[in-house]
């Protein structure tokens, strides 16, 4: 888990890696705020619910799959989106238990670190190779991403209202990208690589078929089925942190 | 259900997630079924997502402006272009061939 290493000549050094690798994340997925806010309105959603989801639900996955759903079925696909992100949210949990030794005791510090438990300030934290370092990188990234993430939610939120039809910009193709980036970095094995696949079929098949949102929510059944019994495993890996290169994406 | 309704609820729901695993021991991690399984979950939601927002329609598939477009991102995302010049490039190319009428 956490290598902790005392204060040495190198703890400055560490520091400084932890700072830079948290602006450097965190500024560039601050920037991406931009497009949910944006889209949020284009989903029928008003500033204020923009705002309220960037500053209580905090996951960038799970608040572009919730409003995508919204976009597609509407108010009556509540319950489907509901659930999308709340599955999109399970791998939150699993940061948390990750940076529970880094984040430490006292019921305070844990209640706030648990609000800024995500992809980013999960990577940038386990990548550094000193406990300082970690607590740093942790901390930095989720502070900086929480303010930059809600300012550009906002401004985004603005200027939709003022472009209106988002299509024309292109918006909702920025948003497949969106989620395209976000899978890209998980695909470096065969077992997630094929999952992917056989859920974008799955949907696929099933967007004619079933209400809008439930197509998502039928493709994650591909995950337990492969998952469970370990299917397509080249070789055995416990939890894969996010890594580094892979902030970027989510927030 | 009203749209704030569906906020709130979904924001508890996935802020609980983050808190809940801070109560769980380090120790549960050495279990690698479940996060194999939550790992791969994410996975599947993502890619369904994809096709969602790049083909759907409502509750029809429709090939237009979008897929060139997520093309386009994959291939920048394969020669690791930053995350966010990919999104606005893939909204330009969406733009641009509806602007050009080719899509």
């Amino acid at each position: 888990m956490s290598s902790a290493t005392p204060v040495e000549p190198d703890d400055r050094a560490a520091r400084r890696a932890a700072w830079r690798a948290s602006l450097a994340v965190g500024l560039a997925v601050s920037a991406y705020g931009v497009s949910f806010g944006a889209l949020a309105v284009a989903s029928g959603l008003d500033v204020w619910q923009a705002c309220v989801l960037s500053l209580v639900m905090f996951s960038g996955g799970s608040q572009f799959a919730l409003i995508g759903v919204l976009a597609s079925g509407g108010v009556a696909a509540g319950p489907a989106a509901i659930a999308g992100a709340t599955l999109l949210g399970l791998r939150n949990g699993l940061y948390a238990i990750r940076v529970s030794p880094i984040v430490g005791p006292g019921w305070a510090k844990r209640l706030l670190a648990g609000h800024l438990t995500i992809d980013e300030s999960t990577a940038v934290a386990t990548a550094q190779p000193t406990l300082v370092g970690q607590k740093i990188g942790f901390w930095a990234t989720g502070a900086i991403i929480y303010v930059g993430w809600n300012l550009t939610t906002l401004l985004g939120a603005l200027v939709g209202n003022l472009i209106g039809d988002v299509s024309s910009w292109g918006l909702d193709a920025a948003a497949a990208a969106a989620f395209l980036g976000l899978v890209w970095p998980r695909l470096r094995a065969l077992q997630p690589v094929v999952v992917a696949i056989a859920a974008a079929i799955v949907c696929a098949v099933l967007i004619p078929v079933l209400p809008p949102g439930l197509p998502v929510l039928a493709a994650a059944l591909v995950a337990l089925v492969v998952g469970l019994p370990d299917l397509f495993a080249r070789r055995s890996h416990a939890l894969s942190s996010p890594r580094p290169d892979a902030a970027g994406g989510d927030a | 259900m009203t749209i704030w309704q569906i906020i709130l609820l979904a924001s508890i729901a996935v802020l609980a997630i983050k808190l809940l695993g801070y109560l769980v021991p380090p120790r549960a991690l050495e279990a690698p079924r479940a996060a194999r399984t939550a790992e791969l979950t994410t996975v599947a939601l993502l890619s369904a997502l994809i096709v969602v927002q790049t083909l759907g329609a409502g509750q029809a598939l429709s090939l237009d402006a979008r897929l060139p477009a997520v093309i386009v991102a994959a291939v920048l995302f394969a020669v690791k272009v930053p995350f966010i010049v990919v999104i606005i490039a893939a909204a330009v190319v969406a733009a641009v061939l509806r602007m050009s009428g080719w899509a």
